[in-house]
Parts: C-alpha cells; sequence; structure tokens
C-alpha cells in the first residue's frame, strides 16, 4: 500500500518486523543469503572476515518481512533471525 | 532486542551440536541448510528427541549423524540402513532415521536400500543426491546422470543413473518426496510428515557439492547450482516416479510423488510371531 503522506512520527515509532545478525565468525560469504531474500535485506559487503571470507552484511533491516528464509539457508548456522515480538503483537492487536 | 523464544534459532540451539561449529563442509555446500530443515522438522514432529535415533554412513552427508544433539550413530559404509534396521528389530519404540548420500546410500549400500523399502521397514531415509561421491574427491556416483563431468568421468559420464524415487517405488516404499535446497520450507514439511509416517519413507534432497561436483560441471560456486535449480525445478506432487529422471540440464521434477500405506514389517511380524507362538503352544 502506497501512504499518501508520511505519518509525522513515522521515523522513531516504525520498529522492524525482525532483527537480523550475521555471525562474523561463521559466514563463509557463499552469497546464499543475499541472493534469495525476497526483500533484498542482505547484500554481500566488501569487508573480510578473519578467515579471509567475503561477509554478508545487512543492508536494509527495515524492509524484513521475518520470513526466516537465510536463517534455513545459510550452510554455516551464521543468520539468526530474532522475531520482534512486539511488532508482532501490534499487527495481532 | 527482543527474546529469542519461538524463534528458529533456539530450535537450532537444542538440536545442533553447537561446540562441533564450524562444521566440515566446504563453502556453499548444501547439506547445512537441509541439517537445518532437519532439526526444524525433528522440532515440528513433535517427536520425543530421546526416541530418535540419527544413522549416516560414510561421506560428506554422512557426518551429519556427528552434529546432532540426538543419539547417533556413524557406521561403515553403506551400512546405515541395516544399523536401523537392526536397531529398530531390537527397540521398535525408536524412531530410526538415515541420513545420508547417494554413493552411501544407492551405490555400496544400494541393496539394504531396495530391501529395506520392501520390506517397509519402520524408518525414515533422507538421502543428500550431490551426484557424486563428494568426500572422496568427487567420483561419478550412481545418481550422476548420463554425460556430466566427474574426476573419474572427465569426458563425461557414458553410464545412465538410478531414478531414486522410481527405484524406491518399485521396491516398496510407502512415503517417497524429493525437493532442492532451494524449496527449504517444502524440504521441511515433508521430513516432518516422513517422520511421523509409519513405514518406510524416502526424502531426496538435491544439493550443491561446489567443490567437487560443480567445479567439473560449470557451476563452480554453490550460487550457480541453486540458481540452476531455480530455473529448472519443476513442482509436480503426486507426479508418475517413472517421469522424475534427473538428465544433465534437463527439469528437476520435485513435490511430494508417493504417500501411501502398507503394513509394516512390524506389523507383519507381529502376525506371525503370534501365530508362531500359538502353534508351539499347541503341538
Ligand atoms: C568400504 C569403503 N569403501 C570406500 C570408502 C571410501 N568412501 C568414503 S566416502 C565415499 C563416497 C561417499 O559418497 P556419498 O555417499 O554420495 O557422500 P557425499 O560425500 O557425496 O556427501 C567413499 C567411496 C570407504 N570409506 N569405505
Ligand atoms: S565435497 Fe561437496 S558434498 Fe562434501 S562438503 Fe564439500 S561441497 Fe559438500
Ligand atoms: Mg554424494
Amino acid at each position: 500500500m502506497k501512504l499518501w503522506r508520511t505519518p509525522f512520527d513515522h521515523n522513531h515509532s516504525a520498529e522492524p518486523l525482525a532483527y537480523v545478525f550475521i555471525d562474523r565468525e561463521r559466514c563463509k560469504g557463499c552469497g546464499f543469503c543475499a541472493e534469495y531474500c525476497p526483500c533484498d535485506v542482505l547484500k554481500m559487503g566488501s569487508e573480510l572476515s578473519s578467515k579471509g571470507y567475503q561477509l554478508a552484511v545487512v543492508k536494509d533491516g527495515d524492509k524484513c518481512l521475518a520470513c526466516g528464509f537465510c536463517e534455513l539457508i545459510c550452510p554455516e548456522f551464521a543468520v539468526k533471525l530474532t522475531i520482534n515480538n512486539k511488532v508482532h503483537s501490534e499487527i495481532k492487536s | 532486542m527482543p527474546d529469542h523464544e519461538g524463534n528458529g534459532h533456539s530450535i537450532i540451539a537444542k538440536y545442533l551440536r553447537q561446540d562441533r561449529l564450524p562444521h566440515i563442509w566446504c563453502p556453499a555446500c548444501g547439506i547445512g541448510p537441509a541439517l537445518n530443515c532437519f532439526l526444524r522438522a525433528i522440532d515440528k514432529s513433535g517427536l520425543d528427541p530421546d526416541k530418535i535415533s540419527v544413522i549416516s554412513g560414510i561421506g560428506c552427508s554422512g557426518r551429519v549423524a556427528g552434529y546432532v544433539k540426538l543419539d547417533s550413530f556413524h557406521t561403515t559404509h553403506g551400512r546405515a540402513i541395516p544399523f536401523a534396521t537392526g536397531l529398530k528389530l531390537a527397540n521398535p519404540e525408536l524412531k530410526a532415521v538415515v541420513f545420508s548420500g547417494d554413493g552411501d546410500l544407492a551405490a555400496i549400500g544400494g541393496n539394504h536400500l531396495i530391501h529395506a523399502a520392501r520390506r517397509n521397514v519402520d524408518m525414515t531415509v533422507i538421502c543428500i543426491n550431490n551426484f557424486n561421491y563428494g568426500m572422496t574427491g568427487g567420483q561419478v556416483g550412481p545418481t550422476a546422470p548420463y554425460d556430466v563431468r566427474t574426476s573419474t568421468t572427465p569426458y563425461g559420464n557414458f553410464e545412465s543413473p538410478f531414478n531414486l524415487p522410481l527405484l524406491l517405488y518399485a521396491s516398496g516404499a510407502t512415503y517417497i518426496a524429493r525437493w532442492t535446497v532451494l524449496h527449504l520450507h517444502q524440504l521441511e514439511n515433508t521430513m516432518t510428515e516422513a517422520l511421523l509416517k509409519p513405514g518406510f519413507s524416502f526424502v531426496e534432497v538435491i544439493s550443491p557439492c561446489p567443490a567437487v561436483y560443480g567445479r567439473m560441471n560449470k557451476e563452480p560456486e554453490g550460487l550457480d547450482s541453486l540458481k540452476s535449480y531455480e530455473k529448472r525445478s519443476i513442482i509436480k506432487n503426486g507426479a508418475d516416479p517413472k517421469d522424475v529422471g534427473i538428465t544433465q540440464n534437463g527439469p528437476i521434477i520435485v513435490g511430494k510423488f508417493i504417500d501411501v500405506d502398507r503394513p509394516t514389517l512390524h506389523t507383519n511380524l507381529a502376525v506371525v510371531a503370534e501365530r508362531a507362538k500359538k502353534q508351539v503352544k499347541n503341538s
């Protein structure tokens, strides 16, 4: 849905549906999460990990829909999604 | 940050031996996502984790037994299924799950696979099909499509592969499904169903092996294989197993193909054991 104006309190009240965390020690730069995130939340960064792998980074956390696909597809168990229960209960109510 | 309750990672923490990480699999190998689905399926199935046994053979896929926080056994090459059969016969209360590779299950262990399906032994077999022997350097395997390159067929494979769902169907398996590691939500649901299905259930997981198979077949990155699955996969639940063979560049038919009921080895055995007891008593 397109809003015809941005609500005044939008910037400080909007919380993401979930927080994506990438374990920098575990990520081996395969790119699966960045390629298959349906909302373009993740991307491959330019930074290398301590082991020399190109790290995936969270580009736009606000866009996360909490589908959990990144967490499932990560071959290294390096992506952790934390559902924002507060926003979810607000949506439900 | 909000709490982790109910999130995927609490499930992973419950069933994965995180003290063993990082695991031995190459970057972008498909075994990790398949294992991830398996851990969630165990949780979803509601089965008592103390009554689940995970049995693997030898190979990269066969290392799964060592990463689960469940009773598990790493058997010799090809012998995961007979081990699981014995386990199940000795303790019928256990849920036996075999998690292994195409080479382990369909080459050296091929006879055990078809006979366990024929007997309808109550077990779930999860087969990581990466079309080759990943662990030992990418030799040609029994599921490698015609004409693919492997380290032992550098000019093209001149053999024809097994179509695993058809083989298992002909042998008598009561539940047969296939997904790729891109169909993860479906794979998780299928694994849950398979775990709860009485009798012999078989889940084939098409999985990238970039380090050896991919490198020889113009898919040097795991992502190359995933993109190829994305292009080639067609979901056809209920497809006839004879139509789901995989070729080098043809479509990959995925879905749940077979879900039928047939008395298990245990039910039939109980009937005969009862009959034998009566006859011995009367004689
Ligand atoms: C009796 C015996 N023969 C041969 C081997 C060597 N070997 C180890 S793993 C393997 C193949 C494994 O292939 P697969 O089951 O497809 O597993 P992947 O590594 O591809 O996941 C072979 C032939 C062995 N360990 N034991
Ligand atoms: S050799 Fe292949 S199957 Fe084995 S861990 Fe590496 S990518 Fe995975
Ligand atoms: Mg293999």
